[in-house]
Formats: structure tokens, C-alpha cells, sequence
């Protein structure tokens, strides 16, 4: 197999006593479409801090592209090219929407080997990607004017304006309509198929079986299940877990 | 330098310390506990200060019986403060910049209020006990000290046992960790926010008549406590009261060898740059990981 | 475009009030406006920390008393030059010293920078609530250090003899002011450069959401430091004459609350989101001050400022700007030609997002 582009080695995180993360592994190939499931408060965000930055984890280590992440700040690894959305999307309040996806392209855009794009390209681009999630006609808009659904398209808006080669969408479709649903997912899967890799982190299923490759289920902070999806979902361990709650 | 002398600095240093900690408890509820960055607190002091003050020269009641008795009025005062802090700031979401300029600009009004009135004299409290020293041996305990502590302690410990054996206490605590919580225990978080508030203001009353009770008050006097205050408050993990307690001692005996071996001049350093190094190094807090 | 008419028209406005002032031939009117253009430099750098990145420095005195000092420190190394510099290097130094009012503004800017990357360097990788008491904290520490400094005159302060007669003006408050203006100008230059740029955006983002800034690779430590190193310096640089001004600096007027006070209220009465807001504020309450400190008690004058601070944060928290901006919103939105209001509002630098 190739070298994973992200490589997850023995990861554990703590709030105070408690184990939100318990010795995870993973590893993500290169062009994958990965899924992350698991019950409510398994872990499944904490670990995307971890990788991404935004906490720092007490053991194990993060290695994506061939290189040691660990003790980068976050926005170090977003310029290697790890970008994520939030769950509660989390826009910058004082700027317009066109603004906030100008964000990444200003500060992310020419970090690899690249240069700054032109104030034309960044504007075009800007209307590129808020034509994509939906967006155009909101453009200038604050976002106090969206609503929570809009919040959530410029969240994951935003984090593919950083031109990832990972990119990391934690539940970016709680809440849409079924059409928009299959929109979001056709969309993502636009972007794999022009070789971004990207892991979902979803509780529609049905989105979840229609993205992913391959499926991994954290309960309680352990990774429990890690393969095909149609596997996964019937791995006795993985039925127990969702509903045992 | 004699070993009389450095013992009585750590006396001396302990009993300040004791202050310090009826100085800093309002800080560790309203700061540590509730995230609110109430830096106006030394002044809400120098107010508890003043007024024992008129008490005490108008009817000559004792200082720190004249706080307990106008506690109601600081807790009273507490209430509304938070009111207008929560209907401004806190509703209207994260503005952590005009909510600090807030507390800063009351801080700042408290004081040019009372200059105004009470002009930059220094002024003090007659009570019995102010004179009186216990000797024993090569150690002096004044009383002036003696007292505030003793009854500083004695308002954190009781305030520690609230926190801790109440509903309303845990309902407070709650409110720093998890709101989820809180309402699952049913009660309203800004009711318990607004309660913890205006018994950290209440705090301030009785910390302004021991101010008092040891030394001469004039109103910039309360900025000097500033420091202190957050000092003592990160340094002793912010929400813990034993914590707040502990640092207290510490830096009041830091303070008292500084002022006993080095001059006078130099003591206003002491706290801000024990602050300035815990922030830098320490921002956990002294029992912190 | 807008940058040509804004240089021309702040030369314009700052060269007719010093034509007017000489042609009344007053000099008061110029010690005024010296104070009153300090506090333009002294609002326009607490904002570009405080309302562009959210961060509030509460030291501002610090930072302005440490350009001061640095003036003082260097205005008696050249009073003694015989004594502190080895022989072969007092020619040299009698050469170079004693340095000029620009210079002394280059060297307090850099002093105050450097206080305030370190500041930053200390307490930014903590909660924003930290920074501001840090700041408190350090300036109270650094009063303490010049008290007991003696070389600078320690708590009984210092006796700057300043030159009595400067060329072509003749008089010296004359060029002062002159200076301050050109500082002033120089600070609302560097305000607006920076709003319009990447790094603004940078900063913008800091005072909306720190985590999502760094998710969307915005190095927020960097700019942090930035920021608080800008701020610091031209505070540092709006202290650096005063010694020169005022004639004899004692910490007490260096480390002065009202300049604390002053340039927290003045951005925020006026608006912090563009650099219009401090400008605005300074003029106001610093012509108000100048006002009151003639007819009415200095202590007053302060509380003055508190209430009026107090009351703006609760009722008013976009300040004068923002309440100018509703107003224009509303008349603009009825029309959908550019009025007078709408080119205004446009010249006062509304960005899209900047509410
Ligand atoms: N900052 C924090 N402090 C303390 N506990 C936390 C913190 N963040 C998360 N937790 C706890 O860690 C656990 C895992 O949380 P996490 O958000 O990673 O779950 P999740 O799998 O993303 O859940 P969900 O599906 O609801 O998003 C939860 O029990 C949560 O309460
Ligand atoms: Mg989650």
C-alpha cells in the first residue's frame, strides 16, 4: 500500500479525568472518501481537533503528507494542506460571506509552493465558492443574516476555500433537506474525484452510505470498527453500540 | 539580616495573606467561577471602605460590624451590576472587549466619585482592638491584623462550606463547568449567575471595612489591589477557594519579606510582577497541572 | 484615490488650525492641540490592537510614559556626556547627542514596541481576559522600575530644559505641535493601510473567532504580535516629546490614569471598527477636556470621560461611527442614488462587514 496521507498513531486526549479519546489509529490513503460514525459524544470531534490542531492530544501522534504534525499550531497544518469545518459552525461574525471564504484564500491559498492569488482571482474565486454550497445571492450578507442551514454551507464553504488535500466535514449537512443533502454529497464527491481526500463525519446514514469507501466507528472514545461500509454496518459490535443507547 | 526579624516578616506576611484572601474571594466567584472579568472589584472594596468609614465617624460603629450590616445593600448592588452587565454584554453575546471597558470605566467613575467627595486624604477607622498587639517573646501580633484575618478566614471558610453543601452552592459551581447540568438540576442560570455575582460583590463590603481596619484608605488605593487580587486568583487555579487561600498567604508573605529586606518602594512591584510571572509561566494556577 | 484625499485633507484641516493659531498669535492654542493631537496617536494605536484584534490593552499609560522616559534617559545621557561615555568615545558622542525630536520619537517607538512584543510574547498565548489584566499589571510594574530608577530622575522626576527658540518657526510649542501633527497623520495613515490590507482582515478575523481563524491558516500568534508591537510603538513614539512639552516628568503625570482612561474611551466612544472612530473620539473629548480643564476641576473632567465611556459601551457599542452609519444606512436605503450621506459613509471607510 502507498504511505496513508494521514497517519493517526495511538491518540489519546483527556477533559480533566475524563478519556474522551482512548488510544485511536488510523491511517487514510491518498484520494480516500472516509466516514466517521459513532453515537453522540464518542469522540468523533475531539479527534478532529486533534489531528487538525485546534486541541492538543496527550499521547500518540499525527503525521499527514510525510510529516510530523505534532506540536504544529492549527493554522501551520491548514497550510500543509488539513482543512476542517466546524460542527457549530463558527463564521466570522464581522465580515460578509464573501469575506469569510476570502479568509483561507488570503492566508492558506499560496502556502504550498504557490503565490498570492491576484485581488481578481481572489474575488472570482470567492463567487466560485459561494456559488457552490449555494451561496451567491448571500454573498454580501453578514452572517447574522443566514440561516443556521446557510451558516452551515459557508462553514464548509470555507473550509474548501483553504485548497485542502485533506478535508475534514464535521456534520456539515445536520439539518438540510433531503435534495440538499444529496447536493452537499455530490459536491464532496466533485471534490474527491479531483483528488482531495476527505473524511465525513455524519449521523444521516444514508449520506454516509452513499459517501464513503470505507467506514470507522468510535464509541466512547475507542475506535470499534474500521472497514467496507456495508461490513461496518452490520458488525454486531457497531448494532450493539447505537443501540444500546 | 536577623532571624527575628524575618520571622516576624512571615507573621506579618500570613496575616496580610488572610486579608488578601477576603480581598481576592469575590474575584475567584465572579472571575474564576463565573468568567466574568470584573476588574471594578477593588473598587466595590474601597467603597466598603468608605462607608465604614462615615459609620464608624458619624455613629463610631465598629467597622466591620458596620459591613455586615450593609452586606444586603452591597449584595443589592451586586444584582444590579450584573443586570446591567447581562442585559448588555452577556446577551447580546461574545463582546468580551465593551464588557472588560465596562467594569474598567466603573473602576475608574467609583474612584473619581469619591475623590470628588472625600477628596485624596487618607482615612481611617477608630475601633478598641486597632491599638492592641499581642507579644510573645521577640513576636509582635497586631491586632489590626489579627482580626481581619481571623474574620477573613472565617468568610471563606463559610463561603467554601456554601459552595460546597448547598443547592444553590453546586447549582453556582455547575454553572463554571457545564450549563447542560445546571438545567438539568432545573435551576436558571442566570438567576444562580446573578446570585454568585451579587455575593461576590457582597464579599466586597466586609474586605473594604478589614482594608480599612489595617490601613489608611484613600480612593487610588484600590488599583494598587488590582494586581493582588488577579495575582492571588490565577495563581490559586481561579475557582478554587483552599487555592485562593493558599496564594493569598504566599504572596502576602513575599510582599512582607519584600517590604521588610528591600524598602517600601519597591512593594507595588511585588504583586504585579508576581502576577505578570504567573500569567507568563504558571496560568494554570500554582496547584494547576 | 481616497488615500490622495485623505492626505490632502488631513495636511489641509492640520495646516489651516496651525495658520489660524499663529495668526492669533496664541500660544495656548498649541499646547491645545498638542494634547489633543496626542490623544489622536493614542486612540488610533489602542485600537489597532483593541478594536481591530479585540485584544484591550488597559496600560496605554505605560507604553506612552516608557516613550517618555526613553527621551528623558537619552536627554541626560547627553546632559552628561563627559561622565558616562569612555574618552575616546566623547567626541562621538557630543556629535550625535543631543538627538532631535524625531529621532527621540524613533527611539521611544522602538523602545514601547519592543516593551509591548514582549508583553505579548508573555500572556497572547492565553484567554484575551489575561492580556488585559497583564497589561494592568505591567504598567504598575514599570512605574515602580522608573521611581526607582535615579538616572532618570527616580519618584522626584525630571527637569527637561527645553530650547527656547526653534528656525523658521521660532517658536518651540510651534514645532511640537508640528510634530504631533505629522505623528498623528503618520498613525491614521497606518491605521487605514492596515485596515485595507491582509493584515486587517487578519486582525478581523482574531476579534471574531481565534479558533476558526487559525483553521483557516490565519497565523494568529504572529499577528498578535503584530499588533501589540504597532500599538506599543506608537504610543511609545506619541510619549517620546512629552518630556520636551511638558518640561518636568514625573512619573506620576507620565504614568497618568487619564491616559489609560483616554484612549480606552476614546475609540470606544467614537468607534472602533474603522479608524474614523478613535479620530473622532480624540477630537471630541479632547477638545471637550481642553475645554474643561479651563472652567472646571481635572477630576471632573475624568469622570466626565468614565460616564461617558460607562454609558457608550452599554447604549452605543458601535460608538458614534456606528450610530453616523444607521443613520446613513437608513437614509441611503430609501434612494438608490449615492447622496451625500451615502459618499460619506463610503469616505468613513464601510467596509461590507465593518458595522
Ligand atoms: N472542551 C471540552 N471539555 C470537556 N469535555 C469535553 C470538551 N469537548 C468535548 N468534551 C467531551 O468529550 C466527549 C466527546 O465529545 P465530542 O464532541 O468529540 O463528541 P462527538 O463524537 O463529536 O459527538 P457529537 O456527535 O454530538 O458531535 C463528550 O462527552 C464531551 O462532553
Ligand atoms: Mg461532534
Amino acid at each position: 500500500m502507498a504511505e496513508p496521507l494521514l497517519h493517526v498513531d495511538n491518540l489519546g486526549k483527556r477533559f480533566g479525568g475524563f478519556v474522551a479519546l482512548d488510544g485511536i489509529n488510523l491511517a487514510v490513503q491518498p484520494g480516500e472518501r472516509l466516514g466517521l460514525i459513532g453515537p453522540n459524544g464518542s469522540g468523533k470531534s475531539t479527534l478532529v481537533n486533534c489531528m487538525c490542531g485546534t486541541l492538543q492530544n496527550e499521547t500518540g501522534s499525527v503525521r499527514f503528507d510525510g510529516q510530523i504534525m505534532d506540536g504544529l499550531p492549527a493554522n501551520k497544518r491548514t497550510h500543509r494542506g488539513m482543512a476542517r469545518s466546524f460542527q457549530l459552525p463558527r463564521p466570522f461574525v464581522t465580515l460578509s460571506v464573501a469575506e469569510n471564504l476570502r479568509i483561507p484564500l488570503l492566508f492558506t491559498a499560496h502556502s504550498r509552493g504557490g503565490r498570492h492569488l491576484s485581488k481578481e482571482e481572489t474575488e472570482n474565486r470567492c463567487h466560485e465558492l459561494a456559488g457552490l454550497v449555494g451561496l451567491a445571492a448571500k454573498a454580501n450578507k453578514l452572517p447574522r443574516d443566514l440561516t443556521q442551514v446557510e451558516m452551515r454551507k459557508l462553514e464548509l464553504a470555507r473550509a474548501m476555500a483553504a485548497d485542502p488535500k485533506l478535508l475534514i466535514a464535521d456534520e456539515a449537512m445536520a439539518g438540510l433537506s433531503q435534495s440538499e443533502v444529496d447536493e452537499i454529497v455530490a459536491l464532496l464527491i466533485k471534490m474527491n474525484e479531483r483528488g482531495v481526500t476527505i473524511i465525513m463525519i455524519e449521523h444521516i446514514m444514508r449520506a454516509v452510505m452513499a459517501f464513503s469507501q470505507r467506514l470507522v466507528v468510535l464509541v466512547t472514545g475507542k475506535k470499534i470498527a474500521d472497514g467496507p461500509p456495508q461490513e461496518v454496518v452490520g458488525h454486531p459490535e457497531v448494532i450493539g453500540a447505537y443501540l444500546g443507547q | 539580616m536577623s532571624v527575628e526579624l524575618l520571622i516576624n516578616a512571615i507573621i506579618a506576611g500570613l496575616l496580610l495573606g488572610g486579608f488578601y484572601a477576603a480581598v481576592t474571594v469575590g474575584v475567584s466567584i465572579s472571575f474564576g467561577i463565573l468568567d466574568i472579568v470584573n476588574i471594578a472589584h477593588p473598587a466595590f472594596i474601597i467603597l466598603g471602605s468608605y462607608i465604614a468609614y462615615i459609620v464608624n465617624q458619624t455613629l463610631g460603629v465598629d467597622p466591620i460590624l458596620t459591613a455586615i450590616i450593609v452586606l444586603p445593600g452591597f449584595y443589592a448592588l451586586g444584582m444590579v451590576v450584573y443586570q446591567v452587565y447581562y442585559q448588555s454584554f452577556e446577551k447580546r453575546g461574545q463582546d468580551a472587549l465593551r464588557g472588560l471597558a465596562f467594569f474598567f470605566g466603573l473602576l475608574f467613575v467609583t474612584e473619581v466619585l469619591l475623590i470628588l467627595v472625600f477628596g485624596v486624604d487618607y482615612r481611617y477607622v477608630q475601633a478598641a482592638y486597632i491599638e492592641y498587639t499581642w507579644h510573645f517573646g521577640f513576636m509582635d501580633i497586631p491586632f489590626r491584623m489579627l482580626i481581619p484575618c481571623v474574620m477573613s478566614l472565617l468568610m471563606v471558610g463559610l463561603l467554601q462550606l456554601y459552595l460546597s453543601r448547598t443547592f444553590t452552592g453546586r447549582a453556582i459551581m455547575a454553572v463554571s463547568q457545564d450549563q447542560l447540568a445546571l438545567q438539568l438540576m432545573a435551576a436558571d442560570p442566570i438567576k444562580i449567575k446573578r446570585t454568585a455575582f451579587a455575593i461576590s460583590i457582597a464579599t466586597a463590603s466586609l474586605a473594604g471595612a478589614f482594608l480599612i481596619v489595617i490601613q489608611p484608605v484613600e480612593p487610588s488605593v484600590g488599583r494598587e489591589y488590582i494586581g493582588r487580587v488577579f495575582a492571588i486568583c490565577v495563581l490559586g487555579g481561579l475557582q478554587s477557594l483552599p487555592g485562593t487561600v493558599i496564594a493569598a498567604m504566599l504572596l502576602g508573605v513575599v510582599e512582607s519579606l519584600t517590604a521588610t529586606f528591600s524598602g517600601p518602594s519597591w512593594a507595588p512591584a511585588v504583586s504585579f510582577g508576581f502576577l505578570l510571572l504567573t500569567l507568563a509561566f504558571r496560568p494554570a494556577g500554582l496547584l494547576g497541572r | 484615490m481616497r488615500a490622495f484625499y485623505f492626505y490632502v485633507s488631513s495636511i489641509l484641516v492640520g495646516g489651516l488650525f496651525f495658520a489660524f493659531a499663529r495668526w492669533l498669535g496664541n500660544d495656548y492654542l498649541f499646547f491645545a492641540g498638542y494634547t489633543v493631537l496626542q490623544f489622536v496617536v493614542l486612540a488610533t494605536a489602542w485600537n489597532i490592537l483593541g478594536g481591530y484584534c479585540g485584544y484591550v490593552n488597559f496600560g496605554s499609560a505605560a507604553f506612552f510614559a516608557m516613550g517618555a522616559y526613553s527621551s528623558v534617559a537619552l536627554h541626560k545621557l547627553a546632559a552628561g556626556v563627559d561622565r558616562y561615555f569612555p574618552e575616546s568615545l566623547v567626541g562621538f558622542a557630543k556629535l550625535i547627542l543631543p538627538l532631535n525630536i524625531p529621532t527621540l520619537i524613533i527611539f521611544g517607538g522602538i523602545v514601547s514596541g519592543l516593551v509591548g512584543l514582549g508583553t505579548g510574547y508573555l500572556t497572547l498565548r492565553l484567554r484575551g481576559a489575561f492580556f488585559a489584566i497583564a497589561t494592568l499589571a505591567l504598567a504598575v510594574v514599570l512605574q515602580t522600575l522608573i521611581v526607582n530608577w535615579d538616572f532618570v530622575g527616580g519618584s522626584r522626576g525630571a527637569y527637561i530644559i527645553r530650547p527656547g527658540e526653534v528656525p523658521i518657526l521660532g517658536s518651540y510649542i510651534q514645532y511640537l505641535f508640528l510634530v504631533m501633527l505629522v505623528l498623528a497623520v503618520v498613525a491614521l495613515a497606518a491605521a487605514r493601510i492596515i485596515e485595507q490590507s491582509r493584515l486587517g482582515y487578519g486582525f478581523a478575523t482574531i476579534r471574531d473567532d481565534e479558533m476558526a481563524a487559525e483553521a483557516c491558516g490565519v497565523p494568529t500568534l504572529k499577528l498578535k504580535l503584530i499588533a501589540t508591537t504597532m500599538s506599543g510603538a506608537l504610543m511609545g513614539m506619541a510619549g517620546a516629546p512629552f518630556p520636551y512639552y511638558i518640561g518636568y516628568l514625573e512619573p506620576s503625570s507620565a504614568f497618568g490614569l487619564a491616559y489609560a482612561v483616554n484612549s480606552i474611551a476614546m475609540p470606544m466612544i467614537g468607534g472602533t471598527t474603522s479608524w474614523v472612530g478613535p479620530l473622532v473620539g480624540a477630537l471630541l473629548l479632547g477638545i471637550i477636556q481642553q475645554i474643561a480643564t479651563v472652567t472646571i476641576s481635572s477630576a471632573i473632567n475624568l469622570l466626565i470621560v468614565g460616564l461617558l465611556l460607562v454609558g457608550f459601551v452599554i447604549v452605543a457599542p458601535k460608538g458614534i461611527i456606528g450610530l453616523v452609519q444607521d443613520f446613513m444606512r437608513e437614509r441611503a436605503s430609501d434612494k438608490g442614488q449615492p447622496t451625500w450621506r451615502s459618499r460619506l459613509a463610503i469616505f468613513a471607510n464601510m467596509r461590507p462587514g465593518a458595522r
